[in-house]
């Protein structure tokens, strides 16, 4: 106690700033000892990692011949588990199975029975919640608190969602009585294993599709344990079919003759190659791509839920989210203010153990994307902006980044106009609405955008200029089953999530 | 003023500081400050809030001497201006932060350490019509030793009781470091002439309270009168003399977060020491959201130049999980400067007895009961 006043005020001095709230224990040793968090694990007891995994094709769990790739936790660099790569004969194997079950058994099954499956899926997902969120965390690196409140919660969702869609398809808007498409293709990225899987499994299924999906290499696990659980829903054999791999079982699979859909989230350079792979095919696609966020706080904006919206923003999932406000767009007048404040609040971010229940950011996903983040914040420094990280202790092994902020920062600076899909946030300001809107536009990609102020009128006027799928106002990074989020122009095309989301897996 | 046993010399320290001279302080009585702001103040409307704050230089000491602030205090207008110009607090944000504070896991040593802060902190408070001697003496030598089984517990912060049972409340206390508190204004409702709610602060503040607990006019505040508000605090503050005043807002009554921030800034202004939540005779009384408000006010006061301002939510809080939930909004809002009793209290009664059965339960690694702490 009594070092708490002397502590305060070197620390204060220290960081050149005037803010009481600098102090998460660990990061000050000084007041380590008023009210530091013990460490809070998450068991891994619950989870059974098999040294190998095989293919999940036709119900059956069977061994690929495309060789074997490794799984590591990226909080430890520690291998997980070896896993089979898919090669064109598998892929070839997976559609046939997928091909198989569509005509003989899911499309002719009528929406209510499948309905029955999707809840029964969504029901386990509940139940096996807390283990399917302790393997996302050690496959991902993404802090348990999130798997647990955000992630799986989402996954139930989707699959609660899309069940209740299963009988009532005629009533969604696309005639009497919609068509499935056949077999969808789908290939999904590592930020988000398991709800980008549910994002294209649910709404296929529920539609009557079935479906090969191709989970990341560096995050296979939750989807193979969800293969596991479609035995235990007694889903019949092939409507669901997961192939493992890299890049070349994704590309053997989206050209795949026998899919009837390509559904891709991933990065605008993977996503144009699949457009240009499946272009002059019958194919139907969607493409969920990357994106530079602005995240706009006018001076009028509620302060300190503006300053959570931008922690919310960026350092969600370590950043590395197509949707995250990687731009912040402030207005001038408020500038200092609220740099001051979000960097108050940064330095309460407790950055390590993705399982520990405090951790509000984890690890990075792989040694590729850490070097990415890496490359591109050199070039903001080259480039001449200002870098400021929170002060963290990251731990000695695994792939890390401390929550970093760039001031200072122009147009034309690459950390400005590229994605960085990590922990990386870049400031720029703006006068006038109109210079916002002007700013917030000034991109190639267009998936979502922030808007803070308490004035309704410009809330409602900004959102409407704004060239972005999803526009959060007032919030941000807030998802719904219910509500239907894509692109624009290089960050995608098609609309995922609620009766829009049906249109991708329709005949229509 | 009783010295807290349990608490040094530095960490004492702040109790001492200048800010409660009546005349100097932001929120002193009308006097020199608040003629030589005058108008000036006017032309700050529209956003004078944060304005104010950012131009204002950077404090490199906690307890700064300057206050600027007394310009927003200049006039009516002024009082005005700077209150609608505070920012504004996004309902489902605030909740939605309160409610992520809330997934903390606070176990092992942590819980130990914020167990027993916890009791450090507590106002244990009786204010019924069917208050006696009795029941006083009774409450007091649970706040000396809330454990009997164990003198390693600490006593709490300070026994809350109505004016006349003060003279009790000290007799009892003397000697323990335990502060005795007293509510007055008229509460709960606040609803007597100024004349008698300073009468009854003097007649308290004189049976040896060392801490007043007032209620603002809410009628007042809801009606817009923030210059009656102010004056009211500011006239009792200087009744207070040496004692601490407390300023309870009764946010169920002011309903908005952001009238909360407002009422919050007012009563800091006008020369609160604490500001606390609720009387406890209204519905909702402390809540997590509208205390996390509150401690952006106290920390948003203190960066802006003003003094350090404690927090108090009190009513409503029963459980050590719930008190484990406010701590850790005190931690990751303030910093750890405030968690210390000096700056933090629980105004609760039952809430004790949760924290003593968990606090024995750390200890002996199993629950005991509820025949296992004392009934008061």
């Amino acid at each position: 106690m009594a070092q708490r006043k002397p502590g305060h005020s070197a620390r204060a001095r220290q960081d050149g700033g005037t803010d009481p709230g600098s102090a998460v224990a660990r990061s000050a040793p000084g007041t380590a000892d008023v009210f530091e968090y013990a460490p809070a694990p998450e068991s891994r007891a619950i989870v059974r990692i098999s040294p190998s995994y095989d293919l999940f094709i036709g119900g059956r769990f069977v061994p690929a011949t495309g060789g074997a790739l490794k799984t590591v936790n990226p909080a430890t660099e520690e291998v997980l588990a070896e896993f089979g790569v898919a090669s064109a004969a598998d892929v070839d194997r997976a559609v046939a199975a997928a091909r198989a079950a569509y005509e003989q058994v899911w499309s002719r099954m009528p929406g209510s029975e499948r309905a029955k499956y999707l809840f029964r899926i969504a029901r386990l997902i509940q139940e096996r919640s807390r283990e399917l969120a302790v393997l996302e965390s050690i496959d991902n690196g993404k802090p348990i608190r999130e798997t647990r409140d955000v992630d799986l919660p989402l996954v139930a969702a989707h699959f609660f969602h899309y069940a209740g869609w299963a009988d009532k398809l005629s009533h969604a808007g696309y005639g009497p009585d919609p068509r499935p498409l056949g077999v969808a293709a789908q290939v999904i990225p590592w930020n988000f294993p398991l709800l980008m899987l549910a994002w294209k499994i649910a709404p296929a299924l529920a539609c009557g599709n079935t479906v090969v999906l191709k989970p990341a290499e560096t995050t296979p696990l939750t989807a193979l344990a969800f293969a596991e659980l479609c035995n235990q829903a007694d889903l019949p054999p092939g409507v669901v079919n997961i192939v493992t791999g890299a890049g070349e079982t994704g590309a053997a699979l989206v050209a795949h003759p026998g899919a009837d859909k390509v559904a891709f989230t991933g990065s605008t350079q993977v996503g144009r190659g699949i457009a240009r792979a499946v272009a002059g095919s019958r194919k139907k696609v969607t493409l969920e791509l990357g994106g530079k966020a602005a995240n706009i706080v006018f001076d009028d904006a509620p302060l300190d839920q503006a300053v959570e919206g931008v922690i919310d923003s960026i350092f969600f999932n370590q950043g590395q989210v197509c949707c995250a406000g990687s731009r912040l767009l402030v207005q001038e007048s408020i500038e200092a203010e609220l740099l001051e404040a979000l960097r108050r609040r940064m330095r309460t971010l407790r950055v390590g153990d993705p399982l520990d229940k405090n951790t509000d950011v984890g690890a990075i996903n792989s040694a590729a994307q850490l070097a990415k983040i890496t490359e591109l914040v050199a070039a903001g420094e080259a480039e001449g902006a200002e870098r400021w990280s929170a002060p963290c202790e990251l731990p000695g092994t695994g792939y890390w980044f401390a929550p970093t902020v760039f001031t200072n920062v122009s147009a034309t600076h690459r950390i400005a106009r590229e994605e960085i899909f990590g922990p990386v946030l870049s400031v720029l300001t703006f006068r006038t609405p109109e210079e916002a809107v002007a700013k917030a536009n000034n991109t190639p990609y267009g998936l979502s955008a922030g808007v803070w102020t308490e004035k309704g009128s410009r809330m409602l006027a900004v959102a409407k200029r704004l060239r972005a799928g999803v526009v959060w106002a007032n919030t941000f990074n807030k998802f719904d089953p219910s509500s239907p989020f894509g692109g624009y122009r290089e960050s995608g095309y098609g609309r995922e999530g609620g009766a829009h989301g049906l249109e991708a897996y329709l005949d229509v | 003023m009783d010295s807290v046993s349990s608490t040094t010399e530095a960490a004492r320290a702040p109790h001492t500081e200048p800010a409660p001279e009546p005349g100097s302080a932001p929120g002193g009585p009308p006097g020199r400050d608040r003629a030589a702001a005058g108008e000036t103040a006017v032309s700050e409307e529209g956003a004078p809030a944060r304005d104010l704050a950012a131009a204002l230089p950077v404090p490199d000491r906690p307890v700064p001497d300057r206050l600027d602030l007394s310009a927003a205090t200049g006039s009516e207008t002024a009082l005005r201006g700077f209150l609608h110009g505070l920012p504004g607090v996004d309902k489902v944000g605030a909740e939605a932060r309160v409610a992520r504070l809330g997934t903390r896991s606070i176990k092992t040593t942590a819980k130990s350490r914020a167990l027993e802060l916890a009791i450090r902190m507590i106002d244990l408070t009786t204010l019924e019509g069917a208050d006696t001697a009795g029941k006083v003496r009774s409450l007091a030598a649970k706040a000396r030793r809330p454990d009997p089984s164990d003198p390693s517990c600490p006593a709490v912060a300070a026994v809350c009781v109505y004016p006349d049972l003060v003279e009790v409340a000290k007799r009892e206390l003397r000697g323990s470091g335990v502060k005795v508190a007293s509510v007055a204004t008229a509460f709960p409702s606040g609803r007597s002439p100024l004349e008698v709610k300073l009468a009854e602060t003097r007649f308290a503040v004189a049976a040896g309270a060392d801490e007043i607990d007032m209620v603002i006019d809410r009628g007042a505040f809801l009606a817009g009168r923030y210059g009656a508000v102010f004056e009211q605090i500011a006239a009792v503050k200087a009744a207070c003399g040496g004692a601490h005043l407390k300023v309870i807002l009764e946010t169920g009554e002011l309903v908005t977060y952001d009238n909360v921030r407002r009422a919050s800034w007012l009563a800091m202004l006008a020369g609160a020491d604490f500001i606390k939540t609720s009387t406890g005779k209204v519905s909702p009384a402390a809540t997590l959201p509208v205390s996390l408000v509150m401690l952006e006010a106290v920390r948003d006061f203190r960066a802006a130049g003003g003094r350090m301002v404690g927090m108090k939510p009190a009513g409503g809080i029963r459980t050590a999980k719930d008190a484990i939930k406010y701590l850790v909004v005190v931690n990751e809002t303030c910093g750890p400067d405030w968690l210390d009793p000096d700056w933090f209290r629980f105004g609760a009664s039952s809430l004790l007895n949760d924290l003593l059965m968990q606090r024995q339960k750390q200890a002996a690694g199993y629950y005991s009961g509820p025949d296992y702490v004392t009934v008061d």
